[in-house]
Protein backbone atom coordinates (compact mmCIF):
# COMPACT_ATOMS: atom_id res chain seq x y z
CA UNK A 1 0.00 0.00 0.00
CA UNK A 2 1.72 3.17 -1.10
CA UNK A 3 -0.68 5.53 0.84
CA UNK A 4 -0.24 5.84 4.58
CA UNK A 5 -3.74 6.88 4.62
CA UNK A 6 -6.27 6.26 2.67
CA UNK A 7 -10.13 7.06 2.87
CA UNK A 8 -12.98 5.32 0.73
CA UNK A 9 -16.41 6.67 0.92
CA UNK A 10 -15.95 7.21 4.37
CA UNK A 11 -18.90 8.43 6.14
CA UNK A 12 -20.52 9.33 9.56
CA UNK A 13 -24.14 9.42 10.79
CA UNK A 14 -25.37 10.82 13.97
CA UNK A 15 -29.10 9.68 13.94
CA UNK A 16 -30.28 12.08 10.94
CA UNK A 17 -27.53 13.80 10.70
CA UNK A 18 -24.79 13.34 8.45
CA UNK A 19 -21.45 14.83 9.86
CA UNK A 20 -19.29 13.12 7.55
CA UNK A 21 -20.74 12.05 4.37
CA UNK A 22 -18.50 9.57 1.94
CA UNK A 23 -15.27 11.63 1.85
CA UNK A 24 -12.37 9.63 -0.19
CA UNK A 25 -8.60 11.08 -0.13
CA UNK A 26 -5.03 9.62 0.30
CA UNK A 27 -2.17 11.14 2.50
CA UNK A 28 1.39 9.75 1.16
CA UNK A 29 4.65 9.64 3.28
CA UNK A 30 5.88 13.12 3.25
CA UNK A 31 2.54 15.23 2.70
CA UNK A 32 1.46 17.81 4.89
CA UNK A 33 -2.61 17.60 4.48
CA UNK A 34 -4.54 20.99 5.56
CA UNK A 35 -7.81 19.82 7.03
CA UNK A 36 -9.84 23.01 6.29
CA UNK A 37 -13.45 23.73 7.13
CA UNK A 38 -16.28 25.97 8.68
CA UNK A 39 -17.01 24.62 11.93
CA UNK A 40 -19.20 21.87 11.97
CA UNK A 41 -17.67 20.51 8.66
CA UNK A 42 -16.90 17.26 9.90
CA UNK A 43 -13.10 17.53 10.45
CA UNK A 44 -12.88 16.36 13.57
CA UNK A 45 -15.39 13.54 13.23
CA UNK A 46 -13.45 12.38 10.39
CA UNK A 47 -9.82 12.38 12.15
CA UNK A 48 -11.85 10.38 15.26
CA UNK A 49 -12.64 7.92 12.83
CA UNK A 50 -9.11 7.58 11.36
CA UNK A 51 -7.66 7.86 14.74
CA UNK A 52 -10.49 5.19 16.22
CA UNK A 53 -12.21 6.71 18.67
CA UNK A 54 -15.58 7.04 16.04
CA UNK A 55 -16.83 3.88 14.58
CA UNK A 56 -17.76 4.54 10.70
CA UNK A 57 -21.39 4.40 9.56
CA UNK A 58 -20.07 2.84 6.19
CA UNK A 59 -17.16 3.37 4.38
CA UNK A 60 -13.35 2.06 5.08
CA UNK A 61 -10.43 4.13 6.43
CA UNK A 62 -6.80 2.30 6.25
CA UNK A 63 -3.83 3.68 8.40
CA UNK A 64 -0.54 2.39 6.53
CA UNK A 65 -2.62 -0.56 5.49
CA UNK A 66 -4.81 -1.41 8.31
CA UNK A 67 -8.34 -0.76 8.23
CA UNK A 68 -9.42 0.99 11.43
CA UNK A 69 -12.56 -1.39 12.05
CA UNK A 70 -10.99 -4.64 11.01
CA UNK A 71 -7.57 -3.93 12.81
CA UNK A 72 -8.34 -1.05 15.31
CA UNK A 73 -4.63 -1.99 17.27
CA UNK A 74 -2.81 -2.15 14.09
CA UNK A 75 -4.10 0.94 12.89
CA UNK A 76 -3.74 2.89 16.17
CA UNK A 77 0.07 1.41 16.38
CA UNK A 78 0.72 3.60 13.28
CA UNK A 79 -0.98 6.62 14.41
CA UNK A 80 0.10 9.71 16.72
CA UNK A 81 -3.19 11.42 17.27
CA UNK A 82 -3.64 14.89 19.18
CA UNK A 83 -7.51 15.16 19.71
CA UNK A 84 -9.39 18.36 19.90
CA UNK A 85 -8.62 20.70 22.91
CA UNK A 86 -5.64 18.43 23.67
CA UNK A 87 -7.61 16.85 26.53
CA UNK A 88 -4.97 15.65 29.39
CA UNK A 89 -5.33 14.00 32.96
CA UNK A 90 -4.73 17.37 34.61
CA UNK A 91 -3.50 15.96 37.66
CA UNK A 92 -0.44 14.31 36.37
CA UNK A 93 2.73 15.82 35.29
CA UNK A 94 3.72 15.42 31.79
CA UNK A 95 6.57 13.38 32.54
CA UNK A 96 4.14 10.61 34.26
CA UNK A 97 1.39 11.32 31.54
CA UNK A 98 4.24 10.60 28.86
CA UNK A 99 5.17 7.26 30.75
CA UNK A 100 2.00 6.47 30.91
CA UNK A 101 1.37 6.34 27.55
CA UNK A 102 4.28 5.02 26.90
CA UNK A 103 3.73 2.22 28.78
CA UNK A 104 0.04 1.67 27.16
CA UNK A 105 1.91 1.65 23.76
CA UNK A 106 3.90 -1.23 25.30
CA UNK A 107 7.73 0.47 25.38
CA UNK A 108 10.31 -1.19 27.41
CA UNK A 109 12.08 1.16 29.82
CA UNK A 110 15.03 1.76 27.70
CA UNK A 111 12.98 2.79 24.86
CA UNK A 112 10.28 4.83 27.06
CA UNK A 113 13.74 6.94 28.78
CA UNK A 114 14.99 7.89 25.32
CA UNK A 115 11.86 8.34 23.67
CA UNK A 116 10.45 10.44 26.42
CA UNK A 117 13.56 12.87 26.45
CA UNK A 118 13.31 13.06 22.37
CA UNK A 119 9.31 14.45 22.77
CA UNK A 120 10.08 16.73 25.55
CA UNK A 121 12.77 17.82 23.54
CA UNK A 122 10.73 18.59 20.38
CA UNK A 123 8.48 19.79 22.27
CA UNK A 124 10.68 22.20 24.60
CA UNK A 125 8.75 20.56 27.76
CA UNK A 126 11.62 20.46 29.87
CA UNK A 127 10.84 23.45 31.95
CA UNK A 128 7.66 22.43 32.97
CA UNK A 129 8.28 18.16 33.26
CA UNK A 130 7.74 17.94 36.71
CA UNK A 131 4.40 20.31 37.14
CA UNK A 132 0.90 18.92 37.34
CA UNK A 133 -0.84 19.55 33.95
CA UNK A 134 -3.58 21.34 34.89
CA UNK A 135 -1.49 24.29 36.33
CA UNK A 136 -0.01 24.83 33.21
CA UNK A 137 -0.62 27.58 30.22
CA UNK A 138 -3.06 26.67 27.36
CA UNK A 139 0.24 26.67 25.09
CA UNK A 140 2.41 24.32 27.59
CA UNK A 141 -0.84 22.14 27.32
CA UNK A 142 -0.94 21.76 24.05
CA UNK A 143 2.41 20.30 23.18
CA UNK A 144 1.99 18.00 25.98
CA UNK A 145 -0.56 16.56 23.83
CA UNK A 146 1.50 17.01 21.04
CA UNK A 147 4.72 15.43 22.84
CA UNK A 148 2.13 12.26 23.35
CA UNK A 149 1.56 12.09 20.06
CA UNK A 150 4.52 12.40 18.67
CA UNK A 151 6.49 9.82 21.23
CA UNK A 152 6.22 6.26 19.55
CA UNK A 153 7.47 8.25 16.38
CA UNK A 154 4.50 7.10 14.18
CA UNK A 155 4.73 7.40 10.52
CA UNK A 156 1.04 9.13 10.65
CA UNK A 157 -0.44 11.75 12.69
CA UNK A 158 -3.37 13.56 12.98
CA UNK A 159 -3.34 16.57 14.95
CA UNK A 160 -6.68 18.06 15.12
CA UNK A 161 -6.44 22.10 15.78
CA UNK A 162 -2.92 22.03 17.17
CA UNK A 163 -2.50 25.62 17.09
CA UNK A 164 -5.70 26.76 18.27
CA UNK A 165 -5.75 28.69 21.11
CA UNK A 166 -1.91 29.48 21.21
CA UNK A 167 -0.32 32.95 20.88
CA UNK A 168 1.45 33.67 17.11
CA UNK A 169 5.03 32.67 18.99
CA UNK A 170 3.43 29.06 20.25
CA UNK A 171 1.78 28.55 16.57
CA UNK A 172 5.02 29.45 14.60
CA UNK A 173 6.95 26.66 17.41
CA UNK A 174 3.90 24.46 16.53
CA UNK A 175 4.27 24.87 13.09
CA UNK A 176 8.19 24.71 13.16
CA UNK A 177 7.81 21.27 14.57
CA UNK A 178 5.57 20.02 11.97
CA UNK A 179 7.47 21.01 9.14
CA UNK A 180 10.38 19.36 11.06
CA UNK A 181 8.73 16.04 11.08
CA UNK A 182 7.19 16.29 7.77
CA UNK A 183 9.71 14.54 5.50
CA UNK A 184 9.16 11.12 7.07
CA UNK A 185 5.50 10.76 7.70
CA UNK A 186 2.25 11.95 6.68
CA UNK A 187 0.36 14.12 8.72
CA UNK A 188 -3.02 15.73 8.64
CA UNK A 189 -3.43 18.69 10.49
CA UNK A 190 -7.19 20.44 10.84
CA UNK A 191 -7.44 24.38 11.21
CA UNK A 192 -9.30 27.24 10.20
CA UNK A 193 -6.43 29.35 10.30
CA UNK A 194 -5.39 29.56 6.69
CA UNK A 195 -1.91 31.18 6.97
CA UNK A 196 -1.40 27.85 8.49
CA UNK A 197 -2.09 26.03 5.41
CA UNK A 198 1.23 28.26 3.48
CA UNK A 199 2.80 28.08 6.73
CA UNK A 200 3.14 24.56 6.89
CA UNK A 201 1.08 22.45 4.26
CA UNK A 202 1.94 20.46 1.15
CA UNK A 203 -1.74 20.09 0.34
CA UNK A 204 -4.94 21.61 1.77
CA UNK A 205 -8.53 19.33 1.29
CA UNK A 206 -11.13 21.65 1.90
CA UNK A 207 -14.51 19.96 3.30
CA UNK A 208 -17.98 21.74 3.83
CA UNK A 209 -21.03 19.64 5.49
CA UNK A 210 -19.30 16.72 5.60
CA UNK A 211 -18.28 16.41 1.65
CA UNK A 212 -14.99 16.95 0.63
CA UNK A 213 -15.14 20.06 -2.44
CA UNK A 214 -11.43 21.21 -2.86
CA UNK A 215 -8.06 19.16 -2.78
CA UNK A 216 -5.55 21.15 -3.88
CA UNK A 217 -1.90 22.53 -3.17
CA UNK A 218 -1.54 25.85 -1.33
CA UNK A 219 0.01 27.23 -4.58
CA UNK A 220 -3.16 26.39 -6.45
CA UNK A 221 -5.04 27.79 -3.75
CA UNK A 222 -3.11 31.03 -3.74
CA UNK A 223 -3.82 30.92 -7.53
CA UNK A 224 -7.10 32.49 -6.45
CA UNK A 225 -5.32 35.40 -4.23
CA UNK A 226 -5.43 37.77 -6.86
CA UNK A 227 -8.60 38.55 -5.49
CA UNK A 228 -6.56 40.20 -2.94
CA UNK A 229 -7.24 43.71 -3.24
CA UNK A 230 -9.39 43.44 -6.24
CA UNK A 231 -11.64 46.39 -6.76
CA UNK A 232 -15.24 45.12 -8.39
CA UNK A 233 -17.16 47.72 -9.77
CA UNK A 234 -20.88 47.92 -10.83
CA UNK A 235 -21.84 50.49 -13.40
CA UNK A 236 -23.98 51.37 -15.95
CA UNK A 237 -24.10 49.27 -18.78
CA UNK A 238 -23.59 51.49 -21.87
CA UNK A 239 -20.26 52.62 -20.00
CA UNK A 240 -18.76 49.53 -19.29
CA UNK A 241 -16.35 49.76 -22.64
CA UNK A 242 -15.35 53.44 -21.46
CA UNK A 243 -14.20 52.02 -18.29
CA UNK A 244 -12.02 49.34 -19.57
CA UNK A 245 -10.85 51.71 -21.92
CA UNK A 246 -9.85 53.81 -19.31
CA UNK A 247 -8.44 51.65 -16.61
CA UNK A 248 -5.89 50.21 -19.58
CA UNK A 249 -2.76 51.65 -19.00
CA UNK A 250 -2.42 51.45 -15.74
CA UNK A 251 1.41 49.90 -14.96
CA UNK A 252 -0.14 48.41 -11.31
CA UNK A 253 -2.95 46.86 -12.99
CA UNK A 254 -3.14 43.25 -13.86
CA UNK A 255 -6.25 42.61 -16.02
CA UNK A 256 -9.68 43.93 -16.09
CA UNK A 257 -11.91 41.08 -16.27
CA UNK A 258 -15.95 41.12 -16.92
CA UNK A 259 -17.69 39.87 -14.26
CA UNK A 260 -21.05 38.05 -14.04
CA UNK A 261 -23.89 41.06 -13.27
CA UNK A 262 -26.40 38.67 -12.89
CA UNK A 263 -24.10 36.49 -10.06
CA UNK A 264 -22.31 39.00 -8.35
CA UNK A 265 -24.27 42.61 -8.87
CA UNK A 266 -20.74 43.50 -10.33
CA UNK A 267 -19.67 43.94 -13.74
CA UNK A 268 -15.99 44.58 -13.79
CA UNK A 269 -12.84 43.25 -11.78
CA UNK A 270 -9.92 44.91 -11.44
CA UNK A 271 -7.68 42.66 -10.28
CA UNK A 272 -3.78 44.30 -9.52
CA UNK A 273 -0.11 42.98 -9.79
CA UNK A 274 0.29 41.79 -6.95
CA UNK A 275 0.96 43.42 -3.62
CA UNK A 276 -0.07 46.83 -5.59
CA UNK A 277 -3.19 48.77 -4.13
CA UNK A 278 -5.24 50.30 -6.84
CA UNK A 279 -8.65 51.35 -4.99
CA UNK A 280 -7.67 54.72 -5.45
CA UNK A 281 -5.93 55.23 -8.63
CA UNK A 282 -9.16 52.92 -10.50
CA UNK A 283 -11.60 55.57 -8.79
CA UNK A 284 -9.66 58.62 -9.53
CA UNK A 285 -9.30 57.45 -13.10
CA UNK A 286 -12.90 56.53 -13.85
CA UNK A 287 -14.24 59.86 -12.12
CA UNK A 288 -11.61 61.80 -15.09
CA UNK A 289 -13.11 59.25 -17.88
CA UNK A 290 -16.57 60.42 -16.50
CA UNK A 291 -17.81 57.13 -16.22
CA UNK A 292 -20.55 56.86 -13.02
CA UNK A 293 -19.26 54.27 -10.50
CA UNK A 294 -22.64 52.48 -8.99
CA UNK A 295 -20.77 50.31 -6.82
CA UNK A 296 -17.57 50.02 -5.38
CA UNK A 297 -15.76 47.03 -3.33
CA UNK A 298 -12.60 46.23 -2.61
CA UNK A 299 -11.81 42.69 -2.38
CA UNK A 300 -10.51 41.31 0.84
CA UNK A 301 -9.28 38.27 1.69
CA UNK A 302 -6.74 35.95 -0.03
CA UNK A 303 -6.80 32.39 1.08
CA UNK A 304 -10.44 33.34 2.99
CA UNK A 305 -11.80 34.38 0.07
CA UNK A 306 -11.30 31.31 -1.38
CA UNK A 307 -12.41 29.50 1.78
CA UNK A 308 -15.49 31.20 2.08
CA UNK A 309 -16.82 30.85 -1.45
CA UNK A 310 -16.01 27.31 -1.25
CA UNK A 311 -16.95 26.57 1.63
CA UNK A 312 -21.01 28.40 1.16
CA UNK A 313 -21.91 28.62 -2.01
CA UNK A 314 -22.00 24.87 -2.39
CA UNK A 315 -25.42 22.72 -1.37
CA UNK B 1 0.70 -7.06 26.88
CA UNK B 2 -3.03 -6.71 27.81
CA UNK B 3 -1.52 -7.33 31.80
CA UNK B 4 0.73 -4.54 31.27
CA UNK B 5 -1.75 -2.42 29.88
CA UNK B 6 -4.48 -3.13 32.76
CA UNK B 7 -1.42 -2.52 35.19
CA UNK B 8 -0.71 1.04 33.86
CA UNK B 9 -4.46 1.60 33.68
CA UNK B 10 -4.60 0.29 37.46
CA UNK B 11 -2.03 2.72 38.67
CA UNK B 12 -2.63 5.44 36.86
CA UNK B 13 -6.35 5.62 38.16
CA UNK B 14 -5.47 4.29 42.27
CA UNK B 15 -2.88 7.62 42.06
CA UNK B 16 -5.59 9.75 40.34
CA UNK B 17 -7.80 8.78 43.31
CA UNK B 18 -5.48 10.33 45.71
CA UNK B 19 -4.79 12.98 44.02
CA UNK B 20 -7.91 14.60 44.71
CA UNK B 21 -9.11 15.11 48.54
CA UNK B 22 -12.89 13.35 47.35
CA UNK B 23 -10.84 10.53 48.29
CA UNK B 24 -9.60 11.01 51.58
CA UNK B 25 -13.22 12.31 51.94
CA UNK B 26 -14.63 9.39 51.14
CA UNK B 27 -12.31 7.43 53.42
CA UNK B 28 -13.53 9.43 56.70
CA UNK B 29 -17.04 9.44 56.03
CA UNK B 30 -16.56 5.58 55.91
CA UNK B 31 -14.65 5.27 58.72
CA UNK B 32 -16.30 7.36 61.21
CA UNK B 33 -19.77 5.66 59.73
CA UNK B 34 -18.85 2.39 60.49
CA UNK B 35 -17.70 3.07 63.78
CA UNK B 36 -20.82 5.15 64.72
CA UNK B 37 -22.95 2.47 63.47
CA UNK B 38 -20.81 -0.45 65.46
CA UNK B 39 -20.72 1.30 68.75
CA UNK B 40 -24.25 3.19 68.58
CA UNK B 41 -26.57 1.53 66.60
CA UNK B 42 -24.80 -1.99 66.82
CA UNK B 43 -24.17 -1.86 70.22
CA UNK B 44 -21.16 -3.16 70.07
CA UNK B 45 -20.22 -2.76 73.69
CA UNK B 46 -23.83 -4.35 75.10
CA UNK B 47 -23.36 -7.24 73.10
CA UNK B 48 -20.71 -8.60 75.32
CA UNK B 49 -19.46 -11.00 72.21
CA UNK B 50 -16.20 -10.93 71.04
CA UNK B 51 -16.86 -10.45 67.31
CA UNK B 52 -17.51 -8.14 64.56
CA UNK B 53 -20.52 -8.70 63.48
CA UNK B 54 -22.10 -5.45 64.66
CA UNK B 55 -19.15 -3.94 62.46
CA UNK B 56 -20.13 -6.16 59.18
CA UNK B 57 -23.58 -5.67 59.91
CA UNK B 58 -23.87 -1.79 58.39
CA UNK B 59 -21.66 -1.99 55.48
CA UNK B 60 -23.26 -3.39 52.88
CA UNK B 61 -25.80 -0.23 53.38
CA UNK B 62 -22.79 2.43 54.27
CA UNK B 63 -21.56 0.88 50.69
CA UNK B 64 -24.93 1.87 49.04
CA UNK B 65 -23.92 5.86 49.33
CA UNK B 66 -20.26 5.71 49.21
CA UNK B 67 -19.44 3.19 46.77
CA UNK B 68 -21.54 4.33 44.15
CA UNK B 69 -19.30 7.75 44.43
CA UNK B 70 -16.17 6.03 44.48
CA UNK B 71 -17.45 4.67 41.33
CA UNK B 72 -19.65 7.91 39.55
CA UNK B 73 -15.95 9.06 38.48
CA UNK B 74 -14.86 6.22 36.18
CA UNK B 75 -16.19 6.72 33.16
CA UNK B 76 -18.05 9.72 33.68
CA UNK B 77 -14.97 11.90 34.65
CA UNK B 78 -12.76 10.75 31.52
CA UNK B 79 -15.77 11.63 29.04
CA UNK B 80 -16.18 15.15 30.47
CA UNK B 81 -12.90 15.70 30.23
CA UNK B 82 -12.59 14.73 26.88
CA UNK B 83 -9.44 12.25 28.31
CA UNK B 84 -11.42 9.42 26.71
CA UNK B 85 -10.57 10.40 23.76
CA UNK B 86 -6.73 9.81 24.58
CA UNK B 87 -7.00 6.57 25.80
CA UNK B 88 -9.48 5.02 23.47
CA UNK B 89 -7.21 5.83 20.80
CA UNK B 90 -4.49 4.12 22.46
CA UNK B 91 -3.48 0.90 20.76
CA UNK B 92 -5.29 -0.73 23.89
CA UNK B 93 -8.93 -3.06 23.94
CA UNK B 94 -11.43 -1.54 26.02
CA UNK B 95 -11.28 -4.32 28.30
CA UNK B 96 -8.04 -3.43 29.90
CA UNK B 97 -9.44 -0.01 30.43
CA UNK B 98 -12.66 -1.39 32.41
CA UNK B 99 -10.74 -4.04 33.89
CA UNK B 100 -7.64 -1.25 34.82
CA UNK B 101 -9.91 1.16 36.43
CA UNK B 102 -12.40 -1.22 38.07
CA UNK B 103 -9.84 -3.07 39.97
CA UNK B 104 -7.98 0.25 41.14
CA UNK B 105 -11.45 1.65 42.52
CA UNK B 106 -11.65 -1.79 44.24
CA UNK B 107 -7.82 -1.56 45.60
CA UNK B 108 -8.95 1.92 46.89
CA UNK B 109 -11.93 0.24 48.97
CA UNK B 110 -10.04 -2.26 49.96
CA UNK B 111 -7.77 0.38 51.47
CA UNK B 112 -10.78 1.95 53.08
CA UNK B 113 -11.52 -1.22 54.37
CA UNK B 114 -7.92 -2.05 56.06
CA UNK B 115 -7.91 1.19 57.51
CA UNK B 116 -10.64 0.18 60.18
CA UNK B 117 -7.81 -2.22 61.79
CA UNK B 118 -8.20 -0.29 64.35
CA UNK B 119 -11.43 -2.01 65.39
CA UNK B 120 -10.03 -5.96 64.76
CA UNK B 121 -7.84 -4.39 66.83
CA UNK B 122 -9.97 -3.61 70.03
CA UNK B 123 -12.02 -6.96 69.56
CA UNK B 124 -9.07 -8.63 70.04
CA UNK B 125 -7.57 -6.97 72.82
CA UNK B 126 -11.19 -7.05 74.93
CA UNK B 127 -11.62 -10.57 74.25
CA UNK B 128 -10.53 -13.48 71.78
CA UNK B 129 -13.02 -13.61 68.70
CA UNK B 130 -12.71 -16.26 66.04
CA UNK B 131 -10.26 -14.20 64.01
CA UNK B 132 -10.91 -16.81 60.98
CA UNK B 133 -14.38 -15.57 60.98
CA UNK B 134 -13.09 -11.46 60.93
CA UNK B 135 -11.37 -12.60 57.70
CA UNK B 136 -14.35 -13.98 55.80
CA UNK B 137 -16.26 -11.07 57.24
CA UNK B 138 -13.38 -8.80 55.57
CA UNK B 139 -13.38 -10.51 52.42
CA UNK B 140 -17.37 -10.67 52.17
CA UNK B 141 -17.24 -7.05 52.86
CA UNK B 142 -14.86 -6.24 49.90
CA UNK B 143 -16.69 -8.28 47.75
CA UNK B 144 -19.47 -6.60 48.15
CA UNK B 145 -17.47 -3.71 47.84
CA UNK B 146 -16.75 -5.17 44.09
CA UNK B 147 -19.91 -6.06 43.45
CA UNK B 148 -21.56 -2.76 44.04
CA UNK B 149 -18.32 -0.99 42.04
CA UNK B 150 -18.68 -2.88 38.59
CA UNK B 151 -22.54 -2.05 38.94
CA UNK B 152 -21.59 1.36 39.29
CA UNK B 153 -18.68 1.72 37.24
CA UNK B 154 -21.15 0.35 34.32
CA UNK B 155 -23.41 3.25 35.23
CA UNK B 156 -20.66 5.90 35.11
CA UNK B 157 -20.14 4.75 31.29
CA UNK B 158 -23.43 5.83 30.30
CA UNK B 159 -23.14 9.46 30.95
CA UNK B 160 -20.67 12.27 30.98
CA UNK B 161 -22.65 13.88 34.45
CA UNK B 162 -21.13 12.18 37.76
CA UNK B 163 -24.43 13.12 39.98
CA UNK B 164 -26.14 11.01 37.08
CA UNK B 165 -23.71 7.94 37.42
CA UNK B 166 -23.80 8.37 40.74
CA UNK B 167 -27.67 8.39 41.44
CA UNK B 168 -27.91 5.69 38.97
CA UNK B 169 -25.25 3.61 40.54
CA UNK B 170 -26.59 3.69 43.85
CA UNK B 171 -30.40 3.29 42.60
CA UNK B 172 -29.05 -0.30 40.83
CA UNK B 173 -26.87 -1.10 44.13
CA UNK B 174 -30.11 -0.73 46.04
CA UNK B 175 -32.27 -2.88 43.66
CA UNK B 176 -29.49 -5.65 44.15
CA UNK B 177 -29.12 -5.23 47.61
CA UNK B 178 -33.30 -5.11 48.32
CA UNK B 179 -33.96 -7.91 46.10
CA UNK B 180 -34.23 -10.37 48.96
CA UNK B 181 -36.34 -8.55 51.23
CA UNK B 182 -40.25 -9.17 50.68
CA UNK B 183 -41.18 -5.61 49.99
CA UNK B 184 -39.31 -6.07 46.17
CA UNK B 185 -40.33 -9.72 46.00
CA UNK B 186 -43.80 -8.85 46.51
CA UNK B 187 -43.88 -6.64 43.30
CA UNK B 188 -42.68 -10.00 41.79
CA UNK B 189 -45.08 -12.82 43.16
CA UNK B 190 -47.72 -10.93 42.08
CA UNK B 191 -47.16 -11.86 38.10
CA UNK B 192 -43.96 -14.01 37.93
CA UNK B 193 -43.88 -17.63 38.14
CA UNK B 194 -41.76 -19.24 40.79
CA UNK B 195 -38.58 -19.72 39.52
CA UNK B 196 -38.06 -16.43 38.38
CA UNK B 197 -39.10 -14.93 41.95
CA UNK B 198 -36.28 -17.37 43.58
CA UNK B 199 -34.17 -16.25 40.85
CA UNK B 200 -34.62 -12.59 41.91
CA UNK B 201 -34.24 -13.49 45.80
CA UNK B 202 -31.09 -15.16 44.83
CA UNK B 203 -29.67 -11.59 43.60
CA UNK B 204 -30.00 -10.38 47.13
CA UNK B 205 -26.53 -9.47 47.95
CA UNK B 206 -27.53 -9.36 51.41
CA UNK B 207 -28.66 -12.96 51.80
CA UNK B 208 -24.91 -13.71 50.08
CA UNK B 209 -22.81 -11.25 52.52
CA UNK B 210 -24.56 -12.62 55.51
CA UNK B 211 -23.64 -15.83 54.58
CA UNK B 212 -20.00 -14.32 54.38
CA UNK B 213 -20.09 -12.34 57.44
CA UNK B 214 -20.74 -15.52 59.70
CA UNK B 215 -17.44 -17.44 58.05
CA UNK B 216 -18.91 -19.34 55.41
CA UNK B 217 -18.02 -19.34 51.81
CA UNK B 218 -21.12 -21.11 50.07
CA UNK B 219 -20.33 -22.01 46.43
CA UNK B 220 -23.32 -20.73 45.40
CA UNK B 221 -22.09 -17.24 47.04
CA UNK B 222 -18.55 -17.23 45.24
CA UNK B 223 -20.22 -17.98 41.68
CA UNK B 224 -23.01 -15.37 42.28
CA UNK B 225 -20.30 -12.68 43.16
CA UNK B 226 -17.96 -13.29 40.60
CA UNK B 227 -20.63 -13.63 37.68
CA UNK B 228 -22.00 -10.32 38.90
CA UNK B 229 -18.94 -8.54 38.57
CA UNK B 230 -17.84 -10.29 35.50
CA UNK B 231 -21.40 -9.41 33.79
CA UNK B 232 -21.50 -6.25 34.96
CA UNK B 233 -17.83 -5.35 33.62
CA UNK B 234 -18.55 -7.07 30.28
CA UNK B 235 -21.74 -4.91 29.63
CA UNK B 236 -19.09 -1.99 31.28
CA UNK B 237 -17.02 -2.86 27.87
CA UNK B 238 -20.02 -2.67 25.87
CA UNK B 239 -21.27 0.37 26.81
CA UNK B 240 -17.71 1.91 26.13
CA UNK B 241 -17.54 0.29 22.73
CA UNK B 242 -21.30 1.33 22.11
CA UNK B 243 -20.56 5.07 22.65
CA UNK B 244 -18.19 5.02 19.88
CA UNK B 245 -20.52 4.14 17.23
CA UNK B 246 -23.47 6.15 19.22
Amino acid sequence: MEQAVRLDQLSRRFGRFTAVDRMSFGVRQGEVVGFLGPNGAGKSTTMRMLAGFLTPTSGHAWIMGHDVEAQPLEARRAIGYLPEGAPLYGDMTPLALLRFVAAMRGMSSAQTRENIATAIERTDLAEVAYKPIETLSKGFKRRVGLAAAILHDPPVLILDEPTDGLDPNQKHEVRALIADMAADKAIIVSTHILEEVTAVCTRAIVIARGKLIADATPAQFQAYSEWHDAVALRLLPQQIETAIEALSDIPSIYEVKRMNHAADGHDLLVVPIQGERIASTVADRLLEAGVEIQDFRVETGRLDDVFRKLTTTQH
Amino acid sequence: MRARQTATVFARELASYFATPVAYVLIIIFLAASSAFTFYVGGFFQRGQADLASFFMFHPWLYLFLVPAVAMRLWAEERRAGTIELITTLPVGSFPLVLGKFLAAWAFCGIALLLTFPIWVTVNWLGSPDNGVIAMGYLGSWLVAGCFLALGSCMSAVTRNQVVAFVLGAALCFLFLMSGVDLVLAAFRSWAPGFLVDLVASFSLITHFTALSKGTLPLTTAIFILTLIGTALFVNKLLVDLKKAG
